[in-house]
């Protein structure tokens, strides 16, 4: 039996002889040496996913004026955020339209800039137009502001993301005539294409199906700085199918992350425009996972053969929430650029990338090698199974 | 004659007033379709030219010979790679495979002579990482 502490594999990385692996490279050692062995050896695992993250955003304290100022509204480059938080305090989210955006008036719509690309604006050192305006206290008298400003200007900036880092999620296909157009990107009728958008075998909870190393406090690799799982995220399910293997078939865990905006990078975190949807956040996550025994190392020794995804429709099912799963497809076969359903052989694309999520396992490697990037013990680790926490519709 | 060109201007040359000698000079008129000049770096130009033929064929070799570059007007589709995220869902909306996934590595590719130009990837690009250019 193997078993290692955190205290003890922080202990190897201070002195520069821990062995970490990415999640791509653990499966071709666990395949020849076998998992005692692999286990024996390797002390920590490199995650990575750069994909879609809607549920993002970022805290801002803007600093006071002079007279001061309750913002009661504030923008962005034109972008609201949410100022019903203090005086200067705001929330910017990442899908958030500027208000002067024709949506979907124009169908589909271009979504050409949003809260997301605001966040790389900002972090790409450009200057962002800030407006407020208030209605006026006896100690915040000011009504109106004005100013170009750069992050360096902004005295608080938090990278704080309810939900990203989905555990699985679908694969989306469209079973009408017509061409739509999805936070899946776009799907061609008739099932002329196939899109989904994870990681796999490289993706963060994948390779810990059961939260066992993953909680509040873990420290991780968010936005190409470092970044902290605060929270389970929204709609965290653990409670959904999963294989033998304990890799859930369904979309299933989430986490809430945060970290200190100002030291992230525009490379890791990009506002993208999907027509016909609106905007979004591609945010790069990376997460070590600590061989602390076998079963550890069990689960980062996941490849694409053994996780699954379901195919569903959404022209129908994915909007009316109802109806069946079409089939169920492993993540190699969506990486080998066609699927088979049924007698239909469907071309894939992914809205997540592969090549930059090897790249973020390899960069976290690099950290925890050279000894500058140390574990960190959860508080607690996520609800997993018969914990009571689901998903739950509103209806 | 009436004529679309490209006009490239090297950046030494960009501060001087060329629209104004050929209107000027060579009595052509010039209709300005798309610029992006800028000072002290190179600068491009879409213009439709019209007039005498003679006067014409003065007018670009008057540009030619202060450094401007002419080209006939051609569209071109160019991918942007550092602005790619390498996602891939620009390679099913190709119909012609110019957009296309190196497997296993996962990394897109774009092959500019395989491009007809359709322009489906502008907008399907969710990083904005494709641009037509003139």
């Amino acid at each position: 039996m193997i078993k290692k502490t955190y205290e003890e594999i922080n202990a190897k990385i201070r002195a520069g002889k821990a062995v970490v692996v990415t999640a791509e490279e653990v499966i071709s050692m666990a395949r020849e040496k076998g998992i005692e062995e692999t286990a024996a050896k390797v002390d920590v695992v490199t995650t990575g996913t750069f994909g879609p993250m809607c549920s993002s955003g970022a805290f801002f304290n803007l600093g006071h004026t002079k007279p001061r100022m309750r913002m009661s509204r504030v923008f962005l480059n034109g972008v609201e955020a949410y100022a019903g938080v203090a005086a200067v305090d705001v929330y910017l989210g990442a899908t958030q339209l500027p208000e002067t955006d024709p949506a979907n008036t124009n169908y589909p719509g271009e979504f050409n800039y949003g809260g997301a690309h605001v966040l790389e604006d900002l972090l790409a050192g450009k200057e962002v137009l800030l407006e407020a305006e208030s209605y006026g206290t006896d100690c915040y008298p000011r009504k109106k502001f004005e100013k170009m400003i750069r992050l360096d200007d902004i005295p608080y900036a938090l990278l704080f993301n309810p939900r990203n880092a989905y555990q699985n999620y679908n694969v989306g296909v469209n079973l009408s005539e017509r061409t739509i157009y999805t936070y899946m990107g776009i799907l061609k009728p008739n099932m002329g294409n196939a899109n989904y958008s994870t990681a796999g075998q490289l993706s963060p909870l994948l390779n810990d199906p059961f939260y066992r190393t993953i909680g509040m406090g873990t420290k991780i690799f968010l936005g190409g700085g470092v970044g902290y799982v605060s929270w389970f995220g929204t709609q965290h399910s653990p409670e959904v199918l999963r294989g033998e293997n304990g890799v859930p078939l369904s979309p299933a865990g989430t986490l809430a992350v945060m970290g200190d905006l100002k030291q992230m990078s525009p490379q890791w975190l990009r506002g993208i425009s999907l027509i016909g949807y609106g905007v979004s956040l591609m945010v790069g996550v990376g997460i070590p996972i600590p061989i602390l025994d076998e079963e550890m190392l069990r689960y980062t020794a996941v490849s694409d053969e053994d996780i699954f995804a379901n195919v569903v429709d959404y022209s129908e099912a994915a909007p009316q929430g109802t109806g069946e799963p079409l089939g169920r497809v492993s993540y190699a076969q969506l990486k080998s650029g066609e699927i088979t359903l049924g007698d239909r052989v469907i071309p894939t694309a992914s809205l997540s990338s592969y090549l930059k999520a090897r790249e973020i396992a390899e960069i976290l490697k690099e950290w925890i090698k050279s000894g500058r990037f140390l574990l960190t013990k959860p508080v607690f680790t996520l609800p997993t199974t018969n914990e009571g926490i689901n998903y739950r519709e509103i209806v | 004659m009436k004529q679309k060109i490209v006009l490239h201007f090297p950046s030494m040359v960009t501060e001087q007033p060329f629209t104004y000698y050929l209107i000027k000079e060579y009595n052509l008129m010039v209709n300005i379709l798309k610029a992006n000049i800028n000072p002290r770096k190179e600068g491009r130009m879409v213009v439709e030219v019209s007039g005498d033929s003679k006067n014409y064929q003065d007018g670009m070799e008057y540009l030619q010979s202060r450094g401007v570059k002419i080209s006939p007007l051609e569209q071109e589709i160019v991918w942007l790679e550092d602005r790619c995220t390498q996602c891939g869902a620009c390679v099913i909306i190709c119909p012609v495979g110019a957009l296309a996934m190196d497997r296993p590595e996962m990394k897109v590719t774009f092959t500019g002579e395989k491009c007809i130009v359709c322009e489906h990837c502008l907008k399907s690009c969710p990083a904005r990482a494709m641009e037509v250019r003139y």
